[in-house]
Order: C-alpha cells, then structure tokens, then sequence
C-alpha cells in the first residue's frame, strides 16, 4: 500500500496565529545539521518543518509547527535545536485539540 | 510594586484546572497563566475522560460539561495487514445516572473547566507565556517573570502544570530533558460526519459511544497504538509511537496515521468523514521510572509535567487532575496551618501522590516500559502470526482441524521460538502483576 500524504492539506485545516519574523525554534548551527548521519527531524517532525536542503544541511519553517517537543527530544544528543514556545497567544490554535 | 498571590498556577490543561479550581475554591488569592489565545488553545487529548477525578473536584460536573459520548463498549484490536483479531466488551450497564467514562473534546472541557475556575474567584490571564521561575537568594522560587512588559509575578508557591515538555522546571535544572524512549509522540484527526452513520456503524443510539483501541501492523514493528473514539458528531483516530523508535525509523507519524486510516478494517468506519484539524502532542510515556523530582522550595510539578500518564491502562488526564488536586490541596493545608510552602512542607504533596492511585500503579508497572522497547516481537512478529492463525482457523477449506492447530502452533514456534514464547509470557505476567 503506498499512500501520497500531503502534510500541507493537513496543517490547512489548523488554525495557526503566525508570530511573522520571530520564529520560536531555530537551527544553532548549520554545520552540525550537515554532519548530522541521521537528520531525524526531517522524518520524526509530524508538521514536517524540517526538510533535507540541496546543500545537505536542513531548512526549518516553523509556519506550521504543531508545537509538540520532537525535534528537540531527537536532537537532544547534537543540541543543535532551539527550542522555546511562541510568545503569548501565537503559534498553533487547536480549535478542539 | 510587584504583585503578590498566595498561589501561580502554570498552563490550563487539565493538571493545572484542577490546581487552581481547588485553590480558588478555597478561598485563596490564585493567578493562572495560559500561553494560548484561551483555555485549551495548547491541548492536545485522545481523548477519553474518566469522571472519578473530575466528580471529585466537581460533583456535580455532569449538569453542564460540555462530554461526548459516555462509553458503552471498548474495543481492542489488533491488526494485521488487512484483518484485525479483536476483544469487544459492551455492557448496557454503562448506560447508568453516572456514567464513569466518556469521550470528549478536550477544547470543549478546558473552557467549561476555566469558566469554573473563575466563578469560583480564580484570577486567569491567557496569552502569556512563562519564561521564567524567579528565584530568591537561597533558591526558593518566589514568583514567575513572562513575556509580558513588567511580566513579573510573585507567588507563595509556584505550581508548574506546562505540560509534557515542562521546560520550566528543564531550564531552572529540575528536571532532566526527556530520554526518547520514555516519549511517545501521538498524531491524531478529528473527523466530522453525520452522527447518523456513528450510530449505524458502531451499533450505537443516543449519546452512547465506542472506542477502538488498535495495536498491531500499522505501527510497522514500532512500540505504539492507535485509536479511535467516537463523539457525538465526530470521530477522532490517532497513533503513536516511541520517539525513539521515530527516530530510528523512516516513516512519518503522518504517513502511519494516513495508512491507519486506509486499512481495509478502518476505513469503512470513517468513509464520508471530513477532517478539520491535524494534531500531535508528545506523551509521556516513562513510568513510574521517569517521575522526576516533583516539589522543591515554593515549587511543585503536576500533570505530564511530572511524568504523571500510566500508559498499560491509557490513562493520563485523571492523573493530571489528582496530581493538580493534591497539590493544591498540600498548599490549602500549609496555609490553614500558617506554614511555609518551603520543600519540608511540600514533601506532603509526595506522600499524599504515594498513597493514591497515582503512583501505586505507576509503581506497579514500572518495568513494563523497558520490556516493551526491548521486545518489538510484541508489535511485529505477534500480530502477523495471530491474524495468519485465525484466517487458516475460519477459513473452512477441508483441512483437517489436527493439521490446521500443527500447523499454526509450528507458525509461532517458527517466529519466536518455544523459549521465546515462554519467555515473552513471564516478561508480560512480571511487568504487569
């Protein structure tokens, strides 16, 4: 069985109140992405954020970040993800979570 | 001036509504922060509420809670490729007065739940996040400081109910950040459809309900389950799996959830449904292994914050309310007797969580969360043989049934081995007696 899952028909659904420029996760430093063997959070991130970039590295929207703390549990051995909530009221909006 | 309460409640889940409705009701000064844009807005459950917990800080909570379904049959099955083996139990003695479980909305109760809250005096400010435990020169947490301009509060006591990733009590070093196989992470969909074909598809009238609890293939070997609960006009379906199996693994939560809801014993139940949210959440998942440490000086940690989720029974959310319940109740005491809420007096929330159910059954299934990660035959190899086991056994094709039980007996043998079989028993009898 092989499925076609588009994420962004998901995430369309959710209500999200986009905090604009003031992303609440970010990547540390690129270079240890690069070197990262397994790039877990481009498959473990359920709004997948995390995407595999032509240099090798990863890129990282947060638009759609269901605010759940994987990538920072899988990335916990290379501590290349910061990690902090949305400022008050921001972020995802679960309409009936 | 800084502004002072005798108690700060932190977060408006279920953990955190129980503290401070308790508090408030007592008569305390309680202020309540949510990060969200309102009570819920950052909640994610399965979900089904078990009453026991809520009657006993709202007794009368059935009046006007904004429940589902009350339960009137569990279902748990276990799926192979394009089969299922299941239990079902279903009683109509569960269609009494007081029904003891039902299916819920989480975002419904968080703001019937915050509504009590204030009514029974509780200060709440939403959209406002906590970045900080403010603490004095010997350590003791007097107040909080939040993203708001001048955001800071102080507090005789600080009660922390942030939720599972509790960076709270992580960034002050209180707690330790959470090992990937103590954490599971759970993607689920509400899907809308005709309260008609709920009741025509699971066997059902009025406001009874199912529930579908769903182990076996779709999980790919992946220590994990899935759901599916039925609500009045909707029905929420869901998995989840150990981030550290995640981690090791190639496939997406969302392309699991996507094939879950594509099995072929799934998929007539939700066909015609209209999704309209995507969520995930991490679980705790640890056990009674995994609590950390849970008060200090002015400080006490509730809910999945505190690792407070017995996964063997699914419960989670009446943990997180009597963790809340009791804390505050520990600061009620403490000020009825004018005492300090320093970490000698606070060691009474602990005693009181050791004597509940909280931490017996915690303690009860501690090991079973290691068995369960060192043994993946119980989500790979078993569900294969058993659905391959019942298919020969139903299907009458004049093969002799002497043949039929060698045959399948030399199947389990053939992927487990004797030892192994016997072996994988007494390891589920020992993390679970």
């Amino acid at each position: 069985m092989s499925i076609v899952v588009k994420i962004e028909e998901k995430l369309y659904q959710n209500r999200y109140i986009v905090d604009e420029s003031r992303p609440h996760i970010q990547i540390r430093n690129d270079a240890v992405c690069k070197s990262c063997e397994s790039q877990a959070c481009t498959v473990c991130c359920p709004a997948a954020c995390y995407t595999k970039n032509e240099t090798g590295s990863v890129t990282l929207a947060t638009d759609g970040c269901l605010e759940c703390g994987t990538c920072r549990v899988v990335c916990q051995d290379k501590e290349n993800i910061q990690w902090d909530y949305p400022r008050g009221g921001y972020g995802i909006s679960y309409k009936f979570g | 001036m800084v502004e002072k309460f005798d108690a700060i409640v932190i977060g408006a889940g279920p953990s955190g509504n129980a503290a401070a409705y308790t508090l408030a009701k007592q008569g305390l000064n309680v202020l309540q922060l949510e990060r969200g844009e309102y009570p819920g807005a950052k909640n994610v459950q399965g979900g089904i509420m078990y009453a026991a917990e809520l009657e006993k800080i709202i007794p009368d909570f059935r009046e006007d809670c904004p429940t589902e379904r009350h339960i009137i049959e569990q279902r748990i099955w276990l799926l192979g490729d394009d089969n299922y083996i299941g239990t079902n139990y279903r009683s109509d003695a569960f269609n009494s007065d007081k029904p003891n479980r039902y299916t819920i909305i989480r975002a419904n109760i968080d703001k019937w739940f915050s509504e009590k809250i204030r009514e029974a005096g509780g200060l709440q400010i939403c959209e406002t996040t906590v970045t900080e435990l403010i603490r004095d020169a010997s350590g003791k947490v007097i107040g909080v400081r939040t993203d708001r301009e001048g955001g800071e509060i102080h507090a005789d006591v600080v009660i922390m109910a942030d939720g599972v990733n509790a960076l709270l009590a992580r960034r002050t070093g209180f707690q330790q950040e959470l090992a990937p196989q103590n954490v599971a992470l759970a993607v689920k969909e509400i899907l809308f459809i005709d309260p008609e074909l709920i009741q025509q598809r699971f066997g059902l009238k009025d406001e009874e309900g199912v529930v579908i609890e769903i182990m076996g293939k779709v999980t790919k070997g992946m220590v994990g389950t899935a759901f599916l609960y039925t609500n009045k006009e909707s029905l929420t379906i869901g998995i989840g799996c150990l981030i550290s199996d995640f981690k090791e693994g190639s496939i997406p939560p969302y392309k699991m959830l996507e094939d879950l809801k594509n099995h072929p014993v799934i998929k007539p139940l939700i066909e015609g449904a209209e999704m309209k949210e995507y969520a995930a959440h991490m679980i705790p998942e640890g056990g009674y292994k995994a609590v950390p440490q849970l008060y200090g000086d002015g400080w006490m940690v509730v809910g999945d914050a505190a690792h407070f989720n017995n996964a063997a029974h699914r419960e989670g959310s009446n943990l997180a309310m009597a963790s809340g319940r009791m804390a505050a109740e520990t600061v009620i005491e403490l000020k009825q007797a004018g005492k300090p809420c320093n970490a000698a007096n606070l060691a009474a929330y602990k005693k009181k969580l050791d004597d509940s159910f909280i931490m017996k059954d915690l303690k009860k299934y501690r090991n079973l969360p290691g068995i369960m990660h060192e043994n993946k035959q119980f989500f790979g190899a078993y569900p294969d043989t058993l659905t391959a086991a019942a298919h020969s056994w139903f299907t009458v094709d004049s093969v002799d049934k002497k043949t039929k039980e060698k045959e399948i007996m030399k199947s389990f043998v053939k992927k487990r081995s004797i030892m192994g079989l016997v072996g994988d028993a007494i390891k589920l009898v020992r993390a679970v007696r």
